[in-house]
Order: structure tokens, then sequence, then C-alpha cells
């Protein structure tokens, strides 16, 4: 043993954990865990922060059993494609158990984040009235609570410094919640309520802002009318992210001249979203701001033209993160491409969802924006079509992606212009981006991408496939290829149980495996559960919640599968429809 | 039976029957598609021919990939649209004040400028512009003045934010299109 290895095997424990200090990411902390028992128990003793990416994967008992001195939690329950309907109501991901049991442990909570997870206001009241200290609030894409919940946090939390509700649905009972906030709460670093339906008492809103003078970001919802958003911005200068709410009104009015007057004033914001409700001819106001603005969002403001929206994007010429709707067309995008040159994230959403319209983007816009942005990493676009030729451009001028998601309106589109399938565009992608840890491709695609894929996406952690393939042998070339490979979801695709079964212990590499409509069977499935005891194979039977499962034919083919590694065993908590084999 | 064998893939819809063949496992779009498309190529550019539009989007479960709230929002907001009346300013040319109007409530030009001919207590020039008559004008959305009645009504309805009703000599040469 060297000098070097005795020396640290005797060092003290508060050494130790003053180093262990600087590692901030889980990452890091993980791997330290790992190398000796010592380090292990110092490791444990000292981690505040601890983040599960699937709450199914362990218990609540055991987390708070290994980390006694947890601080900040991050959960995240259903899986992605719940996110799209592909998950019926009731799957589960509750948070009461992890709360309950935090609380009855003494633990000291001080942050809590959670994505699509069922939140319940009982919840919410246990959470507020259990943790003296806590602080921070953060809910994505979660369910299963009211305003009634919120007004338990907010009176009870006194030292609240965030509450930041992003994309929930939340039942709006029209309650006083946001009265709720004593006078006594000054705390306030972080409000975002803009997912909320109903009317927030605006007095009580201004008010709050006068006395947090530590308020960073707002994002209010469309309820709040232009007159209050003067007013609250005028109480508040120093706000650096500003999500707002209706944003109509006279531009000829004195309230418009006020508000642009106010925005003046406001030299910090640099981060924008809302505009749910907009008259396009009210956006010259924040002209001011926009020089120094480095996220736009303006994804749920269907009201703003493309030439409209044009002129505001020539101002923001310091924009990294952009979140837009189609009606900007290709045209907009090249304005964005020769504008934006510090652009790292852009994100094209579709504007008509249920008309049979045509969308204003196709892959020019794309190439345009590869050519004109050397700092893009990050890209969801969804458009009318693509071609090879085009992604192969765009591989080549962006070589940095870490996450690339392509959307084209109809999922089985060739290239536009050879009408082949999409595989040699896509490949080019994954072979040139080396860093790339998120792809989403669509398109008329066969197992040739897969083998691309498996290929070169060596970085690859979460890959999203639907309706592209033509055998088992694409899925293989993924689950052989992709080392770092953590979620695969896939649908309406034709895999089936030979790829399933050939790799068994690849699945407790991963965190998890999403198929629906795929080819894979009921036997199969079964087979998985049985040799992989780690797993939790669910199979998950809207149709027949009723059925006796023994009678289930095992040739069937299964609807959907969700299947991850765990260390708590089959759940407690499932309905009826979700059969964990 | 196609002259081609190959089992080149192209559009739903497109001659090669052989597509949905190969595919049966692919859930909803092809088939159904197989109605609205009739050529293979997909059809970002020509707005005009329902024809070759792409596959209703709507028929396929949790496609395109939008989150559940971003959908249920954008449908709020359309609804918010279609609900909250279209109400415009309308002025006419020596009159003190103005009124308001919701565009919404009438069937076409025709029926609109009935209503204001009612409301104003005037007669509104159809044919030509004769000097005595007044001339329906209105701003649209990039803030020009343009002559009612040129556009269809749908369009018109949704580019219209002000109406004026002209006269005089700065209404001179207009006609109503109608």
């Amino acid at each position: 043993m060297c000098l070097f290895q005795s020396v640290m095997n005797y060092l003290p424990k508060e050494v130790l954990e003053h180093v262990f200090d600087f590692l901030t990411s889980h990452h890091d902390r993980n791997a330290v865990s790992l190398v000796c028992e010592s380090w292990y128990g110092v490791e444990r003793f000292s981690r505040e922060k601890v983040f599960i990416g699937n709450c199914y994967a362990v218990n609540p008992e055991r987390l708070i059993d290994r980390f006694p001195r947890l601080r900040s939690l991050t959960l995240k329950g259903k899986p992605h494609f719940a996110d799209f309907n592909l998950v019926p109501d009731g799957w589960g991901g509750h948070v009461y158990p992890w709360i309950e049991a935090m609380a009855k442990s003494g633990i000291n909570l001080e942050e809590l984040r959670l994505k699509r997870m069922v939140v319940s206001d009982e919840s919410l009241e246990l959470l507020a009235k259990s943790f003296p200290n806590f602080k921070s609030l953060v809910l994505v894409s979660c369910e299963g609570f009211t305003t009634d919940g919120l007004a338990a946090i907010a009176s009870n939390c006194r030292l609240l410094r965030e509450l930041d509700l992003q994309e929930n649905e939340v039942d709006d009972r029209k309650g006083q919640w946001l009265s709720c906030f004593p006078e006594s709460c000054t705390s306030l670093v972080s409000l975002n309520f803009a997912c909320l339906k109903g009317e927030v008492n605006v007095a009580a809103l201004e008010r709050l802002v006068a006395r947090c003078p530590n308020l960073r970001s707002l994002r209010l919802n469309h309820t709040v009318p232009v007159e209050v958003l003067q007013k609250i911005l005028v109480r508040a200068p120093q706000l650096s992210d500003l999500g707002t709410g209706t944003f109509t009104h006279d531009p000829d009015s004195e309230t418009y001249v006020k508000l642009k007057n106010a925005m003046k004033n406001c030299r910090s914001i640099r981060s924008l979203s809302g505009f749910l409700d907009v008259n396009g001819r009210c956006l010259p106001a924040i002209y001011p701001i926009c020089t120094s603005l480095t996220s736009l969002n303006l994804s749920y403001a269907p009201g703003i033209f493309s030439n409209e929206l044009i002129k505001l994007i020539c101002h923001c010429k310091k924009i990294e993160r952009l979140w837009i709707l189609d009606t900007i067309g290709d045209k907009g995008l090249g304005v964005v491409a020769n504008t934006c040159k510090e652009l790292q994230e852009l994100r094209v959403f579709p504007s008509d969802l249920y008309g049979v319209g045509n969308t204003a983007v196709t892959e020019e816009g794309l190439v345009a924006i590869s050519a004109g942005c050397p700092k893009l990493n990050s890209i969801l676009y969804f458009c009318q079509q693509m071609t090879n030729a085009a992604l192969i451009t765009v591989a080549k001028n962006c070589p940095n992606f870490i996450r690339f998601r392509l959307c084209t309106l109809n999922p089985i589109v060739p290239d536009a212009a050879t009408n082949q399938p999409l595989d040699e565009g896509f490949g080019a992608i994954v072979q040139s981006c080396k860093r790339l840890t998120r792809l989403s491709v669509s398109g008329l695609l066969t197992d040739q991408l897969f083998l691309y894929i498996g290929m070169y996406a060596e970085q690859l952690e979460m890959l999203s496939i639907a309706f592209a393939g033509d055998s088992d042998k694409g899925m293989l070339y993924v689950l052989n290829g992709c080392k770092k490979l953590k979620k695969l979801e896939i649908r309406d695709s034709p895999f089936g149980n030979m790829a399933l079964l050939s790799d068994m212990g690849k699945y407790e590499t991963m965190r998890s495996l999403w198929m629906s409509s795929c080819e894979v069977t009921l036997g199969a499935c079964k087979t998985l559960a049985e040799k992989m005891p780690r797993l939790n194979v669910e199979i998950i039977n809207e149709n027949e919640a009723g059925e006796d499962k023994a009678s289930c034919d095992d040739r069937h083919r299964v609807e959907k599968m969700y299947l991850y590694r765990t260390l708590a065993g089959p759940r407690t908590d499932a309905p009826d429809f979700v059969w964990t084999l | 039976m196609p002259a081609d064998l190959n089992l080149r893939l192209g559009l739903p819809g497109s001659d090669q029957t052989d597509v949905d063949a190969a595919k049966s496992n692919k859930r909803a779009s092809p088939e159904k598609a197989e109605d609205t498309a009739s050529n293979g190529v997909p059809a970002a550019k020509s707005a005009d021919d329902h024809e070759t539009a792409p596959a209703p989007k709507a028929q396929i479960v949790g496609w395109p990939p939008v989150k559940s709230y971003r959908k249920s929002t954008a449908a709020a907001v359309k609804k918010a649209e279609a609900e909250s009346g279209m109400y415009v300013k309308v002025s006419m040319d020596g009159a003190p004040y103005l009124r308001k109007i919701d565009i919404k409530l009438y069937n076409g030009y025709s029926h609109l400028l009935t209503a204001l001919e009612d409301m104003f207590k005037l007669s509104i020039e159809r044919e030509g512009y004769k000097g005595s008559e007044y001339a329906p004008a209105y701003e649209d959305k990039d803030g020009d003045l343009m002559l009612v009645g040129d556009v269809p009504w749908e369009m018109f309805m949704s580019s219209c934010k002000r109406l004026r009703i002209m006269r005089g000599a700065d209404a001179r040469g207009l006609g109503c299109a109608q």
C-alpha cells in the first residue's frame, strides 16, 4: 500500500466529510460511497441531498435509514409516457408515504422536488406541519392537489423560500390560498403559480411582493391583469425571472405607458415567460428587457403572429434558451439563426394540435438554426417533414448536441425529398454528437437506425422510440450497444420476446423499460419476472381489469409493460389494472 | 396490384397497399390516413388541397407527444377566444363617440352592414361610392386601413381590429366589395 493510500485510511472522519462536502453531484457521491465501508459510512451521514429517479425503486424507510441527515429530496413517479396519456389514471406515484415516513422519523426536510407524482392535499398539509425548516417545494407535472393544499403550505411554512408549480393539473377551489401567506412571511425568493386556473387575491399578491425583498422569480397566472403586473414590477424591480399573466391591453392606454416604464426599470430580468393571452401589438413594451434576456418562453402564446415574433426576436441577442411555437415558421427560425448567437436550447412546439392544418416549420428551419447557432446543444423540434440531407447537415454543424428530440407530426413520414427512411439522417446525428445523452426519433425508421445507435451512441442515457424498426434486431442493437442506457421507452414498434429476453441482466443496469403496443407476450414477461427478482415487471391492462389473471393466455400480446429495477419488491399500492408479475 | 413489387414505404395512402401488410402491427396512423392522403409527398407547402394533408393527428393516442397539460392549456385558450366574443370599436367620421360591436354575432358582411346602418342611423354604400353615403373600412392586425368586404368573412373576423365608417373626401373611390 502506498503512502497516499495509508494516509487516506487514517484521515479522521471529519476531514473526509469536509472533502466530501465539495462533491455536489449525486453521481460523484454515489461513486464515493462504493469505495469502502468507511467511506460509505462517512458519506451516508453527511449526505443532505438525495435524488431518486423512480419512487418505486426503493422504499422510504430504506432512504431514511441510510441518510438520516436528509434535507433535500427529489422524487420522480410515473413513467415519462404518462405525459402523453399512455398511463391510466390511478397508476400510482403517491408522495404521501414518503412524507409520512420522513415526518415520523424526524427528518429535517427543507426541500422537496417532485415530478410526475400524485400529491394529495393531505400530503401537502402533512408536509407543511411536519417540517419547521421547510423552505422549498417544486412540483413538476404533478396532480391530485387543490389550492387548499397550497393554502396549507402558505399558512404553515414560515421559512418558505420557494413555491414553484410547473405545469401541474391543479383543482382550483378559488379559495384565498395566496392570502394565507402571513404578514410575517418575508422570505420568498421564488413564486410560480402560472399553472393555476383561478383568480388570486391581487391585493394580497401585491402586498406579498412588497414585503419580500429577496423575491427573484415570479410567475403569474393568466388571471392577473396587466395593471397589476405593472404595479408588481414597480415594487419588485429586482426580479430576474418573470412570468406574465395576461398581456392584453390597449397599446394606446396609460397602463401601457406605465408598464413600459416599469419594465425599463427592471434591469435584472433574464428570463421571461407567460403571455398566455396576448395581443401582439403590446409586445413592444418588453423590448427594453429583451436585450438582456437569456431565457424566453413564448410557447403558450398562440396569439403572437409570425411577424410580431420576428420583430421581438430581433431584440433578443443574448438568448440562450428559447421555447416557441411553430407559428414562427422557417423564416422566423432563419431570423433566430441570424440573431441569437448564444442560443443553446431551442424548443419548437406544434401550434395546431387538433386541426388538419399545415404547420409552419420544416427541415429548413432546423438547418438554418444549426448553421447560425454554434452553441446549440439541446433541441426539441416538432415539424411537418424532415430529410436525411438536412439531418446530416445539422449533424455536421452541431456536434455538441446533448439532447436531440425530433418529432414529425406524421410518425412514419419518410424523407420528404427521397422517400427513404430517415435512418441515415439520425445515424449522422448519433455518429457526430459524441456527447448525446438523450434522443427521441420519429419518421420512417428501420433496424438500420438502431444499428447506428448501438454503434455510436456511447453516452446515450435515454432513448424514445415510436412506430419504428422492423424486427427484434433493432431493439437488440440498442440493448447491446448503449452501455450507459438508463431509460428506454418504446411504443408501437415490432420488438418482441427475443429482444426482451436476450440480455435480462441489462435491465438491472437501467432505471426502467417501457414497451407498449409492441410484440411482447405475457409469457415472456412472466419469464423475465421469474428470472429477475430484482425487477418489477408491471403489466398495465386497462381493459381486462376484472378478468381472472390465471386464465390469461401466455401467448397474448401485452398492451403495456413497464419494468424497473427495485430494491423494494413488488409495490403494495398497485391498482387493479396493474399486475406485477 | 401495384406495378412495382418493392416494399418501398411511402406516406400512408400512397399507391403501395403492401405498406399496410408489412406494418400491420403499427397502430392507427397508416390505416386511417389512407382516406385522406392521395399522393406520396408530404403536403407541407400546399395549403389548398385537403387531400394531401398528413395523417390525422388526433387519432393516435399520445401523438404528437405533447404534454397533456400543454394540450389542455392550448385548448383552453382556443375556447376562451371562441367564447369571449370579438368586440371591436366602431367609429364614424364626425360622430362624437364610438360604439362597440361583437363581430361574432354576425354571419356575414350583409348582416354586419345592416346592423351598422341600424346602429348609426345611416345608409352604407354597397355598390360604389357616390359621395354622399358612407363607406365601411376596418383596421387590420397590421394596422392598415382596409375596405370591408374583400376577404372571406372568416378571415375578416380574425383580422379586423377596429371598424371605421368613412365619408366625405376620405372615402372617395371606395365602394363596398359586397
